[in-house]
């Protein structure tokens, strides 16, 4: 039975699957580490731990992904990121932020992988062994401080709704019947990739596979063709609504519902509809 | 300052993946190219970071001849050179790419930064920039989103959702970034003529065996879904509105 060392960021979703996958791999030895972050110490750390694993696993999140790239490069070991699948030494890999998949044969030892976010069942909480640092760790790098976001509105990571707007939106200034429509949703609003480098929107509303990956109930879709580098942001929420001009744009095989028309004219009736049956 | 930005030419998709027959590439006749979205931000940066400061800032790419197109880019929003590791077009894996890299990087007088996008658009490999670093023995931070010199360093702040991580690190140092950093500005008609004639120096490096091997490309499933028309025009407000409640949304 294979040995595998889990590193674990404890009370995070994304290493309880990372769990789940590592349990069916073998035999799991789960460690965390506490204290400033300071990944290259981190890594040396974990690196010290993995001598006689068969495998090394984490969450395929920031930190799991940065932490194993670090051990595998002090290791000089290949390292597979958000992997979905191991069968004997072929792994199957996002690429593409999961717009695509990729079969590879991973030769190193130990075999270092992060588990795909959201492909995986959790398991189980387990207690994790926490590790220290070496003597003289490199701690050059580490966090000075945490400045936090300041919390105006929904965040578009945790909304239950979210609204999109895309190239179809036309302008900055039209964005105002999404805003309304995510208002009155409770949601947020969120936009693709060429409204962010139109400078229609900030970064921060951007879904995509460079910007945010949402998991809302429910996504609107308005005015977007639906380019994988959006579709990447937008596939993990459980509905998706579709509101396009073109009863051919690759949105409409992403989406769940579709409304056929222009988003300036249908948008803002569904807006109005809503205030009637609210009584708002 | 001098700046080394690390470069990947990508093909640029669209909306739906189709696949080369023998399944080891996406079928790119009919696709464009571009650099990864990360990454013209770390281009944008350094561009800027050279005109506040002055210095020169440097692309740098593994890749087919034509990566040259992306080099060329590069220099037209303000890169002042190019190198170009050519291949002949197969994949590299991300500890050969790292290597062919830190051989280029070395041939080199010392850069003060080495920029890398966080992770490339197409493999998603999440490693070069800090395989790199380990190699040259240089401090490395990851997935930034603001880069400010300091007097003998760079203060730097990562977005880990909800929070910022703010790092100091002492130059030279190798930092990858995110989209969001900044805004890239587009090339200028003049900016394109002046790159065709900046310097391009190009080397055939040889491609290792690969350790993370590409076996195929598989498309996920679910795809193809067919969205239910709930309606044509605002004439299709109520029915939305119905489905919202249905689904405990309104």
């Amino acid at each position: 039975m294979a040995d595998v060392l889990l590193f674990v960021e404890p009370g995070e979703e994304l290493s309880l699957q990372a769990l789940g996958f590592a349990q069916r791999l073998g035999k799991v030895r789960a460690v965390s580490l506490d204290g400033d972050y300071a990944p290259a110490a981190w890594a040396e750390s974990l690196a010290d731990a993995s001598e006689g694993a068969d495998a090394v696993v984490a969450a395929g999140s920031d930190r799991g992904n940065e932490l194993l790239a670090h051990v595998a490069a002090r290791l000089d070991q290949p390292f597979a990121a958000n992997v979905t699948a191991l069968d004997g030494d072929v792994v199957t890999r996002l690429r593409w932020g999961g717009s695509l998949l990729e079969e590879a044969r991973l030769h190193g030892s130990p075999k270092i992988l992060t588990v795909a976010p959201h492909t995986q069942p959790a398991a189980e909480p387990v207690e994790a062994e926490e590790l220290g640092l070496p003597a003289g760790a490199d701690t050059a790098v580490r966090v000075l401080e945490r400045l936090e976001e300041s919390g105006g509105g929904v965040s578009l990571r945790d909304a239950k709704v979210v609204v999109g707007g895309g190239r179809g939106v036309g302008s900055a200034e039209a964005f105002a019947i999404i805003e309304e429509l995510a208002g009155l949703l409770g949601g947020a609003v969120g936009c693709s990739r060429v409204v962010t480098s139109a400078g229609w929107r900030p970064h921060t509303d951007q879904v995509g596979q460079t910007g945010t990956k949402i998991s809302a109930d429910l996504y609107v879709a308005c005015g977007i063709s639906g380019a994988t580098q959006h579709i990447a942001g937008c596939k993990g929420a459980k509905r998706i609504l579709a509101i396009n001009d073109d009863p051919e744009a690759p949105i409409l095989a992403h989406a769940d519902y579709a409304v056929i028309g222009d988003l300036h004219e249908i948008v803002p009736a569904i807006s109005a509809e809503l205030r009637r049956v609210q009584g708002r | 300052m001098r700046i080394l930005v690390c470069v990947k030419r990508v093909p640029m998709t669209g909306g739906r993946i189709v696949l080369t027959e023998d399944e080891q590439e996406i079928q790119t006749r009919h696709l464009g190219f571009t650099i990864s979205p990360h990454e013209e931000c770390a281009v944008e940066e350094a561009v800027r970071l050279v005109e506040a400061h002055g210095g020169e800032s440097v692309v740098l790419t593994l890749g087919p001849a034509e990566a040259e197109e992306q080099l060329r880019d590069c220099m037209a929003i303000g890169a002042d050179r190019g190198i170009l590791l050519q291949t002949d077009g197969a994949d590299w894996d991300a500890q050969s790419t790292a290597a062919a890299l830190v051989d280029a990087i070395r041939s080199e007088d010392p850069f003060d930064l080495i920029l890398f996008g966080n992770e490339s658009a197409d493999a998603g490999g999440y490693q070069v920039g800090i395989r790199v670093a380990t190699t040259l023995g240089l401090p490395v931070a990851t997935g930034l989103k603001k880069i400010e010199p300091r007097d003998g360093g760079v203060r730097v702040e990562r977005d880990t959702g909800g929070a910022r991580e703010a790092y100091e690190l002492p130059t030279p140092a190798v930092l990858t970034v995110l989209e969001g950093l900044n805004l890239p500005r587009y090339p200028s008609v003049p900016g394109r003529l002046r790159a065709k004639s900046k310097p391009l120096a190009v080397s055939e490096p040889a491609r290792p065996e690969q350790r993370l091997e590409k076996v195929r490309l598989v498309l996920p499933p679910g795809q193809g879904k067919q969205a239910e028309v709930l309606g044509e025009g605002p004439a299709a407000a109520p029915k939305v509105v119905e489905l919202l409640q249905q689904l405990g949304v309104a």
